[in-house]
């Protein structure tokens, strides 16, 4: 524990700092714990990589930073600070003001999250309306110039349709604006593009990056593709079954990954530039969150797994600035010297 | 049109193949495919990449004897399946089997997944039923899943597992071919390379053809021998995969590839990536010329009056595209190895395009 509080520490530059998160949640058979230990920060402009496979708690983590969790079925501990006000311990009335105005937030189904009965012009006009003091006209001006600015060719038209009349790569760049129109500090986006087709999807990531690039938005990027994880994000950090696994900037974790399960998330992915043969794979699945092994969570299923793996298994970092720091949650990360893509 | 003559190898002869939708009276009239022509060989992996709307799931339907095809044909080892009486066809469309993407809607949730694999011979009323049990535990140990699954229902075990229970029953009835429509786009990446192990292996010890239909360039690249890349109903370019994927000479292939993300950074940066604009246009009123005009970062005059003729430019690799000449001279300038699918070669054009 001592050592977790440790990493923690981030510089006062820091925009999100989260510290040793826990989450339980309550379904008919009591209650589970589903993060455990979560600890991770985004600097100010930062892009943030989240990956790990379904189950892995990147969603949660998500919907623990905004509260949009159900009060009375779920428990938060640890911290979550933003701007150094900790979110955990807000009101609801005090999230209401920082939601959609200083962090936002997009889902990957853009149809469940937009409301099928108003026009997007009126739901993107109605988060303005709430955080600002604009009349009807205003609002109406700057949710079509907020539709201009996500590259929709007439605005003014689109902000009368409703969602239904809107294709899939439409209704995201509808998303991208409503997300984008408070200029908001920090933006949560859960796999943006894992609903569209990749040609879409380059649009949609470029023009997010581009937007966040221009109204100084960080973003924390929740996506299983470490494709574009590698191509877009700054720093990266891997989940596996409610903790943080390891961390770290992009360009070093993918090339000399220290934890056995990113290794094996990079090398599942099928390789043009690879001879055709086997892929190497990860065995068997996320542990159920009523029977998560006792020491190292990924222990079942790892291929180096030995004798101390059964013990649990402490984040080791290291680093000199908060820049270019690594974390692993893997004792034998030494020894193994696991081998990454690329150079 | 025919890309080669029906040959005593193939297992699939596609020529010319027309599937409509809607009513022409009433100019509701979709050409989901729309003049295809392409051969598999016995044994042959063949991949089809498009996106949404490109038609490359009617490709596969009509493949295996579920729709009809409104112009042209498809030879099933030679012989034509639309021919036959619904019996017939029935009786016929045994050895050509799909899988396809939704394992969770490929099950009925009342039926044990053991009752969900015997079904296929329980209607085609082959053996006993202690044959048949018999047979799917063989087929359930051919994809890796444990004996005890057989008596689960369809919520209880994952998708992953659903996935290979489904490839068990199409294995139930020894088939020829297999049309997988993007089998793997709904599990996680661990999974996904498991699947495709399984596929591949499947693969040799039934000697199974396969038409592996995805919008994944990365799956279809992994798996198949050769690749179709179809846009908007028709086939824009066919070829080796590795070839078709290293050296494309469709602007859309190449958008295509270069929007796909990049993991090694050293190849990202080497990499010009190309956005393509817009989304694929509306299917009932398509463009004009060639059906990529509208997107195509290449685009000049001839293309939005003429559609291109699709001719082969390489031992091979058929491009429809009016400047694929041009684009195969930039990519000989550039020092880029056309010829093959080679490993070897695919190692040299790769560090050629580092450089």
């Amino acid at each position: 524990m001592q050592q977790l509080a440790e990493t923690t520490m981030a510089g006062p530059d820091t925009l999100l700092d989260i510290q040793n998160l826990t989450l339980s949640l309550r379904d008919q058979s009591g209650w589970v714990e589903v993060l455990n230990n979560v600890s991770l920060s985004v600097k100010p402009k930062e892009i943030l990589g989240v990956v790990g496979e379904s189950g892995c708690g990147k969603s949660m983590t998500a919907l623990s930073i905004l509260r949009l969790l159900p009060p009375r079925d779920s428990r938060l501990g640890g911290k979550i600070l933003f701007g150094g006000q900790n979110l955990v311990a807000c009101s609801e009335s005090q999230m209401n003001r920082i939601r959609g105005r200083h962090i936002s937030m997009i889902f990957q189904e853009p149809m469940s999250a937009l409301d099928p009965v108003f026009t997007v012009g009126y739901q993107i006009e109605e988060t303005l309306q709430r955080h600002f003091k604009l009349d009807r006209r205003e609002a109406a001006e700057r949710a079509i110039a907020a539709l201009d600015s996500v590259g929709i060719a007439s605005p003014r038209h689109v902000a009368t349709l409703y969602p239904m009349n809107l294709s899939g790569g439409m209704r995201q760049r509808v998303m991208i604006a409503m997300a984008l129109v408070c200029e908001p500090r920090l933006l949560i986006a859960d796999e943006p593009t894992t609903a569209l087709d990749v040609t879409i999807q380059a649009q949609i990531m470029d023009l997010l990056l581009g937007l966040a690039d221009r109204t100084g938005t960080a973003i924390m990027f929740i996506t299983h593709n470490l494709g574009l994880v590698a191509q877009s994000c700054h720093r990266m950090v891997t989940m596996y079954a409610g903790q943080v696994v390891e961390g770290g900037p992009v360009r070093d974790v993918i090339a000399g990954p220290r934890h056995p399960y990113t290794a094996g998330l990079l090398h599942s992915i099928p390789d043009s530039n690879r001879a055709r043969g086997t892929l190497p794979s990860i065995a068997g699945r996320v542990p159920s969150l009523r029977h998560m092994p006792k020491g190292c969570r990924f222990g079942p299923r790892c291929s180096y797994s030995m004798q101390p793996c059964e013990l649990p298994q402490n984040i080791e970092n290291e680093g000199i600035d908060d820049l270019d720091r690594r974390e692993v949650r893997c004792n034998r990360w030494e020894e193994l010297a696991l081998r990454g893509v690329g150079a | 049109m025919s890309l080669s003559a029906p040959s005593e190898q193939s297992a699939l002869d596609v020529d010319d193949l027309h599937v409509t939708f809607g009513n022409p009276r009433r100019g509701s009239l979709i050409r989901a495919v729309d003049g295809v022509s392409f051969s598999v060989r016995r044994g042959e992996i063949f991949g089809v990449i498009g996106e949404s709307g490109s038609g490359k799931s009617t490709l596969g339907r009509c493949l295996v004897g579920l729709l009809s095809p409104s112009g042209g044909g498809v030879l099933h080892d030679g012989i034509d399946p639309f021919r036959f009486s619904r019996p017939e066809l029935n009786r016929h469309r045994r050895k050509y089997q799909i899988v396809s993407q939704d394992p969770n809607a490929a099950f009925d949730p009342r039926m044990t997944i053991l009752q969900s694999i015997c079904e296929p011979l329980n209607i085609a009323g082959e053996g006993t039923r202690a044959e048949r049990r018999e047979k799917a535990f063989a087929m359930l140990d051919r994809v890796s899943l444990a004996a005890e699954m057989a008596n689960r229902y369809p919520h209880e075990i994952s998708g992953g597992q659903k996935q290979r229970a489904n490839i068990a029953r199409a294995l139930m009835l020894d088939p020829n071919v297999i049309v997988c429509d993007e089998v793997v786009a709904a599990l996680d990446v661990s999974i996904q390379a498991d699947m495709l192990n399984l596929f591949a292996r499947l693969q040799e010890q039934f000697g199974l053809t396969y038409v592996f239909i995805s919008h994944d360039l990365r799956v279809v690249s992994h798996i198949s021998d050769r690749v179709a890349v179809m846009y908007f109903g028709k086939i824009v370019e066919v070829g080796p995969a590795h070839a078709v994927i290293e050296t494309p000479l469709h602007p859309y292939t190449e958008a295509l590839r270069s929007a796909e993300p990049e993991i090694d950074p050293t190849a990202a940066d080497a990499r010009q990536r190309i956005i393509l604009q817009g989304e694929i246009p509306s299917a009932i009123a398509p463009p004009s010329g060639c059906r990529f005009h509208t997107r195509c970062p290449r685009v000049r005059d001839i293309c939005r009056t003429q559609e291109p003729r699709q001719r082969e430019l390489l031992p091979g690799r058929h491009v429809a595209c009016h400047f694929a000449e041009e684009m195969l001279g930039e990519k000989e300038r550039n020092g880029l190895g056309l010829a093959g699918g080679n490993g070897a070669d695919h190692a040299a054009s790769a560090t050629n395009a580092m450089t």
